[in-house]
């Protein structure tokens, strides 16, 4: 029974990888449809294998081994393997299901593009590679699939390779994440330097007895070791999961198809921090500093990209923000030692954001990829599926009660109410605040898309602010096209709808589900670990007395009435008074063109990191190798043995009356040499 | 047989470069290639037994032969192999046949001599990675220079002459103070030319301190470390594709095994004295040249400084005095064998159709190159030290050993993450993605059965070596340990 066991672990993963093969290597050979059938075979197989391992781990086993041995040096030892727990059979769940809802989608999102193998390739080698990041049992793995899964964002961002903003995106991507995989690295370089291990189970045990353990990273400034090690790693995370001040590559990564922003930049890979984080609490809970500093950078997180969701106009940029503002979120109950809770959210938010995403997709289908939202409006009547699902992703990305979205969101609120640590105040204020902001974007981008009038037809959204990028790339790029040109906008196929349909399921329901076994029961068993000494989980415990209670509760509690207000308002400024918005946006301008411009960030770093990168290295090789080392070393001692052989040379001219005179002169100094002498 | 494989090792390929160079004018070129890659071919099968034959639980020389050589100085024609020496030999037989193929057509002139020139210079190589005489060493080391300044400076560009000399007369500075030190060696060891004499010769403190940086300076150039590099990038943008090949990939080897056989075990208290001077100079070459690599508007000289960047991770790994940088700097010199062969014969490619390096002549090839665009892809995600490719996992082990040495070095140099990125994708998105950007991007085609050939066999390399480097470390490992146990004693009298 456990061999087989082991042997459906294998095949969780390679599967998906044998399609990528097969679509990638083959796609000429296989054809489109041979692509997605093997690819969604490949998916569908991991999927059920995911159910037996989940019904396996909820039956009490646990699994730590080694596929294979990658290096030995000695003692040490690098591995390849698999830990199968109740956080991994849980994300594996998550990452297949969605996955496999994205690969149907894919068949109609992609219909007429060139590219449609390799896309099947990148997305089920994403999985693959996403499956290996959260099986792994030791840092070496976790950093492979964590690398892996950015090269396959990198390569999906920039999927429409022939669009600039596309291949501008996605190196953007890829190096802003790299300077998170330098802080990550070099944490992974500490637990290696003082575990002696990247194993998980040795590192977590030993981990207590190293939790007084002090650097030096300076002289005179003694760290805890562990507060190193946690932010290091953090900021992998940072990268990964697009926090502040490392997230301006996720709105860019919009460049990349739709289907790809719903399983990649929204449900899974960006999530993939939180669950760094997560796996990591037996090291987190020794570091208070750490926890510290990893809520209030998803506290800013939370609260400052909600804010700039507010102004976009772009449908699937809204969606972006909202996406950054809940990654903030989870990181802020991370930092309140609410790891389950972080995780609980990543769940629930991978079903409703997936939803959306596609369901975007599905409006830009529809719209014949217009993306601008002041270019719809009114297509609940045309595209009844799409507009259902919307809605229902959006009640639960705000919060309403017994959606799924709620019990998350609102224990994460309560988390930060109890948590003590410094910045806890500040988080607090910021997921509360946050609930009225993603309440008003949600329900301002709702509204325009679905409710109001008919904007459509007024042009195809040539919008003039400097942020609109249109899914527009001319050369018949993605798309089943829902509409004919001057037609009027018809509801998507199938493939399109039935993904959209099985993701409203769980977002509707999985909060209420789940919510008692995953944050009070004993789900996550020795699979997260808190420290006595942080009290959140336990007095959030205290407060609950079921789903039901819970979703009562909360309609007479501060972020019910915030999440109200929120839609109140961009149904009065959207529907009723579109003048206000407009006039507000004038009074404040500054403001206004502050989040426009997404507080001047991609300006900032351009500037600073790669225009001062340039400048420093044009600088090191022209002064430095040009100027100094080849003009003065190399090229000026050649220039010194010429100088000195033309001084040379001149005594060799070869006129005996030249050698003749110099003998003379010769003969008198040594005369008058040996003279002296005398 | 057996018994004399090294002498094979390093005779058939010269054997082979002198029957290619009989065949005379280009009349005969067809011939000349048929046969150098015979030779290449012949050349990499005798090689392999070294592998397989290997045995890796001993750090003891193995296949070695000796023979009286100049009995009147006590030089010996001595070989052997260590855990050190064996991979490279094999990865300078198998760059060979890949050199002979990539330039089976773009070479039409004087065909004999440009395939003799790399036959004999990889015996020649092979004799320098073999030798355990002070003196035969020191042949092979110069000898293998006259061939390579023959292919800059005969196949080369434009400039090709200044970059021949530049080449030359860097590297023969340097090799003079070696052989002074060698002088001083031999009759402080008593009379011996023996290099694993020497590694048990007592020296002075002084002695150690002067003979350490004649070393250094000897094998410094050839690796090239900062501030004496500068004659890499000239020779790399003058050379024939296949000239960049073999420099990169091995003779830059050549440099950095000879710290393993010479600086490191001969004068080890000065190598421990001065290792913060290394590890700077290493830790200057990762940041500042990549730096500098970022605003090449040559491909061949980006990839140039590329190439002097990842070499510092090998003179750092060296420095760190533990196994895991030790090893990770030779397993960075052999990925770094494939990476950049690879990349230079993708820029072979590339100039073979529209004739230039520049970058900005380039752009959007990936709509005209598809299968060429996937290879280049992988190559440069190799270079930027993907996990799961061969560039990951040495630059992973030296920056893991640099952590336990000091957090500042590891830092430094994990800037590698950020910067080799940064150079390689920035080119490949100017080179590859985009629309085509002129006419003659628009008339390129896409790589040829041979061109797949050459590239899809450094693929399978970097990719097993990234996936599973065990089999390599295997092999180094005993060696390794065995030398810096070895290093790790004093030598002072």
């Amino acid at each position: 029974m456990r061999v087989d066991m082991q042997t459906l672990y294998l095949v969780v993963p390679l599967a998906p990888l044998f399609g990528a093969i097969v679509a990638g290597l083959f796609g000429r050979l296989v054809g489109r449809t041979g692509a997605h059938v093997v690819t969604i075979a490949g998916v569908a197989v991991s999927f059920i294998a995911s159910v037996l391992v989940f019904q396996d781990v909820l039956a009490g086993h646990t699994f730590n081994g080694t596929v294979y041995t990658w290096m030995t040096l000695g003692d040490l030892h690098f591995e390849v393997g698999f830990l199968v727990d109740a956080l991994t059979a849980m994300m594996m769940l998550v990452v297949t299901f969605v996955s496999l809802m994205v690969h149907v989608y894919t068949i109609g999102y992609m219909h007429d593009d060139p590219g449609y193998q390799r896309f099947f390739s990148y997305i089920s080698l994403f999985t693959f590679s996403m499956l290996m990041l959260v099986m792994s049992n030791n840092f070496l793995q976790l950093f492979f699939g964590w690398e892996a899964v950015g090269l396959v964002s990198y390569l999906l961002i920039g999927f429409w390779y022939t669009k600039e903003t596309a291949i501008y995106a996605n190196l953007k991507a890829f190096l802003v994440n790299r300077v998170g995989d330098f802080g990550f690295i070099l944490g992974i370089g500490l637990v290696l330097a003082h575990f002696g291990s990247l194993d998980y189970a040795t590192v977590f045990a030993k981990a207590p007895s190293l939790a007084r353990e002090t650097i030096t990273l300076w002289p005179g400034a003694p760290w805890m070791l562990m507060s190193v090690i946690g932010i290091l790693l953090f900021i992998g995370a940072m990268g990964k999961s697009a926090q502040f001040p490392l997230h301006v590559w996720l709105p860019d990564s919009m460049e990349g198809p739709t289907p790809i922003s719903a399983l990649i930049h929204a449900a899974t890979m960006v999530t993939a921090g939180i669950f760094m984080v997560a796996r990591m609490s037996p090291l987190y809970e020794l570091s208070d500093t750490a926890l510290s500093f990893i809520m209030v950078i998803g506290a800013i997180t939370a609260l400052f990209m909600g804010f700039l969701g507010m102004v976009q106009n772009d449908i699937k940029r809204v969606v972006a923000y909202s996406t950054l503002s809940q990654l903030g979120y989870m990181t802020v109950a991370l930092g309140a030692s609410a790891y389950s809770v972080a995780v609980f959210h990543l769940m629930t938010h991978a079903f409703f954001k997936a939803l959306l995403f596609l369901a975007a997709g599905s409006v830009i289908i529809a719209m014949h990829h217009n993306q601008d939202i002041r270019y719809m409006g009114g297509l609940k009547k045309y595209m009844p599926i799409t507009w259902v699902t919307s809605l229902i992703g959006s009640l639960a990305l705000i919060g309403t009660p017994f959606l799924s979205g709620f019990y998350s969101k609102e224990s994460i609120i309560e988390a930060a109410k109890i948590s003590h640590l410094p910045g806890a105040g500040f988080a607090y204020f910021a997921v509360l605040a946050g609930v009225f902001v993603t309440a008003f974007y949600s329900f301002r981008m709702y509204f325009l898309v679905f409710h109001g009038k008919e904007r459509f037809h007024q042009g195809h959204g040539h919008g003039n602010e400097p942020d609109a990028h249109h899914g527009h790339d001319g050369a018949g790029h993605d798309g089943a096209h829902g509409q004919d040109h001057g037609g009027q906008p018809h509801e998507t196929p199938w493939v399109v709808t039935g993904p959209l349909l099985a993701l409203a399921l769980p977002s509707l329901a999985i909060g209420y589900m789940t919510i008692e076994p995953m944050l009070f029961g004993d789900f996550f068993g020795r699979a997260i670990y808190v420290a006595d000494r942080h009290p959140v989980m336990h007095e959030l415990d205290q407060e609950f007395h079921g789903a039901m209670e819970m979703g009562l509760h909360a309609l007479t509690t501060l972020p019910f009435w915030l999440a109200a207000a929120g839609v109140g308002l961009a149904a009065f400024f959207y529907l009723k008074r579109p003048d206000i918005p407009a006039a507000i946006a004038r009074r404040f301008k500054f403001l206004h063109q502050m989040l426009l411009n997404k507080y001047w960030f991609d300006e900032l770093y351009s500037w600073v990191f790669a225009q001062g990168a340039l400048a420093l290295g044009g600088g090191l090789w022209r002064r430095g190798d040009q100027n100094v080392i080849d003009g003065f070393f190399v090229n000026g001692s050649a220039h010194l043995v010429e100088r000195f052989s033309r001084l040379v040379k001149a005594f060799q001219s070869g006129y005996i009356y030249h050698y003749a005179f110099a003998m003379l002169i010769g003969v008198f100094a040594l005369v008058t040499w040996f003279a002296r002498l005398n | 047989m057996l018994n004399n494989l090294l002498s094979l090792v390093i005779w058939v390929p010269i054997l082979a470069g002198v029957i290619v160079l009989a065949t005379g004018s280009d009349r005969n070129a067809a011939l000349a290639r048929w046969l150098a890659l015979a030779g290449a071919l012949l050349g990499l099968i005798v090689a392999i037994p070294l592998a397989t034959g290997f045995d890796t639980a001993t750090s003891a020389m193995q296949f070695v032969e000796k023979a009286a050589w100049i009995p009147a100085f006590n030089v010996h024609y001595h070989l052997g192999v260590d855990g050190i020496s064996m991979p490279l030999i094999l990865l300078n037989s198998f760059i060979t046949v890949l050199v002979v193929i990539a330039g089976w057509q773009v070479i039409q002139d004087k065909v004999a001599q440009y395939m003799a020139a790399f036959l004999i210079m990889s015996g020649l190589i092979n004799g320098v990675f073999a030798a355990l005489d002070g003196i035969l060493f020191y042949v092979f080391f110069e000898g293998m220079l006259i061939p390579l300044y023959l292919i800059v400076g005969v196949w080369g560009g434009p400039n090709r002459v200044y970059a021949a000399f530049k080449f030359f007369l860097y590297t023969l500075l340097g090799s003079l103070l070696m052989l002074v030190s060698m002088i001083y060696l031999y009759f402080q060891s008593g009379g011996s030319f023996d290099i694993q004499t020497w590694h048990t010769t007592a020296l002075g403190m002084t002695a150690q301190t002067l003979m350490f940086f004649a070393f250094l300076l000897a094998f410094g150039v050839k690796v090239p470390m900062w501030p004496v590099h500068t004659w890499l990038p000239d020779a790399h943008v003058e050379a024939p594709t296949g000239g960049s090949v073999v420099l990169a990939a091995i003779t830059l080897k050549v440099g950095a095994y000879g710290f393993l056989r010479f600086i490191l075990p001969i004068v080890p208290d000065a190598s421990h004295e001065l290792a913060w001077f290394v590890i700077l100079l290493s830790l200057t070459a990762v940041a500042y040249i990549g730096l500098v690599a970022l605003v090449q508007a040559d491909m061949k000289k980006l990839i140039a400084y590329s190439s002097i960047a990842h070499m510092g991770f090998v003179t750092l790994g060296f420095f760190l005095f533990n196994p895991l940088g030790a090893e990770g700097g030779l397993v960075q010199m052999i990925s770094h064998g494939f990476v950049s062969a690879a990349l230079f014969l993708c820029i072979g490619v590339m100039y073979d159709r529209l004739h230039s390096r520049q970058i900005k002549d380039y752009g959007g090839l990936v709509n005209k190159m598809p299968v060429f665009a996937a290879f280049f892809m992988l190559f440069a995600m190799a270079n930027a030290g993907l996990p799961a490719t061969s560039g990951f996992v040495g630059e992973f082990m030296v920056i893991m050993a640099a952590t336990q040495v000091n957090f500042w070095f590891a830092f430094v140099a994990a800037t590698t993450l950020i910067l080799g990125a940064a150079y390689t994708l920035w080119m490949y998105k100017r080179v590859v993605f985009g629309a085509v950007s002129n006419p003659h991007v628009e008339e390129m085609r896409d790589i040829s059965l041979r061109e797949i050939l050459l590239l899809g066999v450094l693929a399978v390399c970097v990719l097993v070596m990234g996936l599973y480097p065990k089999p390599f470390t295997d092999v180094m490992h005993a060696s390794m340990v065995d030398l810096l146990a070895h290093v790790a004693q004093s030598k002072l009298p």
